[in-house]
């Protein structure tokens, strides 16, 4: 039953929160995207704990209502995983960039898919670092010419969801924040979908990358068909791999994996999260008492 | 060769990584702990897998001696090269049981060849029982108990494998039985009664049993020699306690997903050696700024680098003292005994969710390895609090108030929202740069009242022998029972021992004390005198005298007394 003051949750923080980031900025569509998505799962926001790193990305929950935990640069995952893991029942979503998610933090992107927190990370992948003032990123085009890289960079960009695939992640979509609607569907799926959900979203910096612009994205994606079949790894990766034009949407879903707080094997007989029970003195003295 | 097994005595094997040390001293020590006797295990091997040349002392004693002896007096090798590895440490009284060696006094050795004695039985796995056999009925122990003993610890082998190994045992034990009658050897030992139903326990595993009693319910870490111990005792235990424990794919992860879990309202302990502690650096500042409890169990081991895996040292009391970027505080605790081990881990958990800090639990390789007989009602029910508050709608994380300490809650307790910020933030938990307002207020509140706090929460050391004494021998962490004993065998009422549990901050009496000794003596593993650095600072003194050493040896006691006579 929705009541009346449900319907009314907006997840907008007190006014004289000063938002940091530069007018017609891509993370701007994400956040309110994300406070429609919220509205629209019906959730509380003391339900709701957000996690980031650092960078413009990784500012996020400062301007969303929930509870929160903005880290160290490149480690919001192990965080994420770790609440997840003392409280299945809060939503857990990272909001953080593509510097953090796929530099600073790739050795734990890697590992918590194969760990399989029910989870979901947003990136905010702008092709630059942004809050240190335009250096390249993992995910900057070849070529880009930026303070660091004079010459233009020379490394293979990274493909995240290609990635993402290959390590078999439950949940991989990629979206576009100049298209709103359809980023509102997707970030929908992503966080209802239980396990890993990894959702890329192309997020046009209009101060550091005068390359990869709106309109450049636009022009460079296009939405994948009706009846594309979700759930074949080797055809999601085929899709994933095109870098002509990028694919938008749910590349990869499947119910096929695990998820970690439910293989960690103190949830199945009492739910309740760790906050909330008291130790269990009789079975840790049994333990000592059972020692020689 | 007359010789006389006393109250006191140490038994040492030695053989290649992987010929069964383990094994042999495994069956002899439990075997031994219950017909009476008080025994005390050290073990010392090398990073390696297979080969290489290892030993394990066990010292037997009536009365309870649980220090590192050099000198052996029973010696055991299950390899010829065993002899070359610990001669340094053979007396003139030293009884040789095992493969001979040409180069060694070839007739005071009762040569066995426990390999063939085993393959005639059926296989050469059984070498290791006929070994412990032989030491068995060369002390003249009851061989009833011993055969009981093997019934139980091979029931899940059948009964095939009991039989031999009994058989093995006896053989053993009929040989070691006729070397002491015709070497004339004799034994008097007196047994206790009490110990038989004493726990045989690892330093290790007193942490382990520490942090369950301190409530812990999760443990992210990665392994990393000589820590691991406690992630295995919490995987191993941890599911029935209900403790999550996840092995995390490095040191950053490990500690960032022990904060997480800690904010969202875990009691949570990472475990890791210097070197794994090192990538940690960060995460430690991560957790005093955003006040996130956390306990940090490091177990030393020779640097720099990847050192020496598997040796002892207390090298990183510098590291912990001043790690992390930028000024928090820290409470940082050194046990060094197995109560003290137990005691001080489930305090340490207490202290940092308590005053919302890092805390930290410093041993050694030594202490890791060593096993000890203990009273069970030592490991008693300790007392335990959650700090947790419910929150309301306009909760503050960061809520300044007068003792310096904000009530902590969580994600989902109460109708509140808790914003956690590793920037400089309010007090509700958003970015600030409000530098002489909130950054001034904050650094009081995080940095000097805990400081104080934390101050007024440390740990008297512990003295052994008169206060007054003219001559304070100060030890930290797993020396402590080297030391009292090297002490005691002075036999000198003027010098007593000052054994820390608690090395950061210290304890307000520390400085007077220190200051009244005429001369003031630490003793410690590491080249530089780490904590007689710390205390000359802290308290104002001069260390009158430093005993360090630092080649991944322990101390002991006949060296440390030795070294003490000449002061
Ligand atoms: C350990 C560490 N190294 C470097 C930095 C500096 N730093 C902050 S954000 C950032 C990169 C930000 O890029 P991205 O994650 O893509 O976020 P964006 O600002 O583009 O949203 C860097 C290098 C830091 N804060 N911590
Ligand atoms: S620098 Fe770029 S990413 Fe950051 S707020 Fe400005 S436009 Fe957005
Ligand atoms: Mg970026």
């Amino acid at each position: 039953m929705i009541t009346a003051a449900q319907t009314k949750k907006d997840f907008n923080v007190p006014p004289e929160v000063e938002n940091q980031w530069c007018p017609g900025c891509g993370n701007f569509p994400i956040l309110q995207t994300l406070k429609k998505v919220m509205q629209d799962i019906d959730i509380e926001a003391k339900n709701i704990t957000l996690v980031s790193g650092i960078g413009q990305a990784a500012k996020l929950p400062q301007y969303f209502k929930a509870n929160y935990f903005n880290g160290l640069h490149g480690r919001a995952l192990p965080v994420a995983t770790g609440i997840k893991a003392s409280n299945p029942k809060q939503t857990v979503i990272v909001t953080s960039g593509d510097g953090d998610v796929y530099g600073e933090g790739g050795n734990h992107l890697i590992h918590t898919i194969r760990r399989n927190p029910n989870i979901t990370v947003i990136v905010h992948d702008n092709m630059i670092y942004g809050l240190t003032k335009g250096q390249a990123a993992p995910t900057s085009q070849e070529g880009l010419v930026t303070p660091t890289q004079p010459q233009g960079v020379i490394d293979e960009p990274i493909n995240p969801v290609a990635f993402a695939i290959s390590l078999d992640a439950p949940f991989v979509a990629r979206a576009n924040a100049g298209d709103p609607k359809e980023m509102q569907k997707i970030l929908k799926q992503a966080i209802e979908h239980k396990g890993f959900s990894l959702v890329d979203i192309f997020q046009p910096c209009v101060v550091f990358n005068k390359v990869n612009t709106y309109q450049w994205f636009k022009e460079h994606t296009y939405y994948m068909e009706e009846d594309y079949d979700v759930s074949d790894k080797v055809a999601a990766f085929a899709r994933a791999a095109e870098e002509e034009k990028f694919p938008l949407g749910v590349l990869y879903a499947h119910n096929r994996r695990t998820v970690f707080e439910d293989a960690v094997g103190i949830y199945n007989v009492d739910d309740r999260p760790l906050y909330m029970r008291d130790m269990n003195c009789s079975v840790r003295s049994a333990l000592l008492a059972s020692q020689k | 060769m007359s010789k006389h097994i006393k109250d006191d005595f140490s038994i040492v094997i030695a053989g290649q990584a992987g010929q069964g040390i383990q094994s042999v001293s495994h069956i002899l020590t439990h075997v031994l702990k219950l017909e009476g006797y008080h025994v005390f295990a050290t073990k010392e091997y090398m990073s390696r897998v297979r080969g290489g040349m290892n030993s394990t002392t066990i010292r037997v004693s009536s009365i309870k001696r649980d220090a590192y002896k050099s000198s052996i007096d029973l010696f055991v090798p299950l390899d010829p090269n065993g002899y070359e590895h610990v001669k340094k440490r053979f007396t003139d009284d030293t009884m040789f049981l095992g493969f001979k060696n040409n180069g060694f006094c070839s007739d005071c050795i009762m040569e066995v060849d426990f390999i063939n004695i085993a393959q005639a039985i059926g296989n050469r796995l059984y070498a290791n029982t006929v070994a412990a056999g032989a030491i068995l009925g060369l002390m003249g122990v009851d061989v009833e108990q011993p055969k009981e003993y093997l019934r139980a610890f091979f029931v899940k082998k059948g009964e095939e494998v009991i039989k031999k190994n009994q058989e093995a045992l006896e053989k053993g034990y009929k040989m070691g039985e006729h070397f002491a009658f015709s070497n004339d050897v004799t034994c008097s030992f007196e047994t206790d009664e009490d110990v038989k139903d004493d726990l045989f326990i690892s330093g290790i595993d007193a942490v382990g049993f520490g942090a369950l009693a301190g409530g812990v319910d999760f443990c992210s870490s990665y392994p990393m020699s000589p820590s691991t111990g406690l992630l295995t005792f919490l995987a191993q235990h941890g599911k029935d306690c209900g403790v999550v424990v996840e092995q995390a794919t490095d040191e950053i992860g490990a500690i960032n997903m022990t904060i997480g879990a800690s904010y969202a309202g875990a009691r949570g302990i990472v475990t890791t050696a210097g070197g794994g502690f090192a990538l940690m650096c960060e995460a430690l500042s991560l957790a005093a700024m955003t006040e996130t409890p956390i306990t940090i169990h490091i177990a030393q081991r020779p640097g720099p680098a990847t050192g020496l895996p598997t040796k002892t040292a207390q090298e990183d009391l510098n590291l912990v003292l001043y790690a992390g970027h930028g000024e928090f505080v820290r409470a940082i605790y050194a046990p060094g005994t197995p109560v003290e081990a137990y005691e001080i881990t489930a305090h340490a958990l207490d202290v940092a969710d308590k005053y919302q800090v890092p805390t930290f639990i410093l041993i050694d390789q030594y202490f890791v390895d060593a096993l000890y007989t203990i009273d069970k009602e030592e490991f008693a029910v300790l007392p335990y609090q959650k700090y947790l508050v419910e929150s309301e709608r306009e909760y503050k994380r960061y809520a300044i108030t007068d003792d310096g300490i904000s009530p902590r809650s969580v994600p989902g307790y109460g109708d509140g929202l808790v914003c956690a910020d590793s920037d400089e933030h309010d007090e509700s938990g958003r970015i600030t740069e409000d530098m002489d307002g909130l950054r001034m207020q904050m650094m009081e509140k995080r940095f000097f009242k805990r400081k104080k706090l934390l101050e007024e929460s440390a740990l008297e050391p512990e003295v052994i022998g008169k206060k007054s004494a003219k001559t304070l021998v100060v030890c930290w962490g797993s020396n402590r029972n080297v030391v009292t004993e090297a002490v005691e065998n002075l036999e000198d009422k003027e010098v007593s021992v000052v054994s820390f549990v608690q090395v950061y901050p210290l304890h307000k009496n520390v400085k007077k004390m220190l200051t009244k000794a005429d001369k003031v003596v630490v003793i410690e593993n590491n080249a530089t005198g780490q904590f007689a650095n710390l205390l000359e600072k802290e308290c104002e003194i001069k260390i009158d005298k430093r005993i360090l050493k630092w080649n991944g040896e322990l101390f002991s006691v006949e060296e440390l007394t030795e070294k003490l006579q000449q002061i």
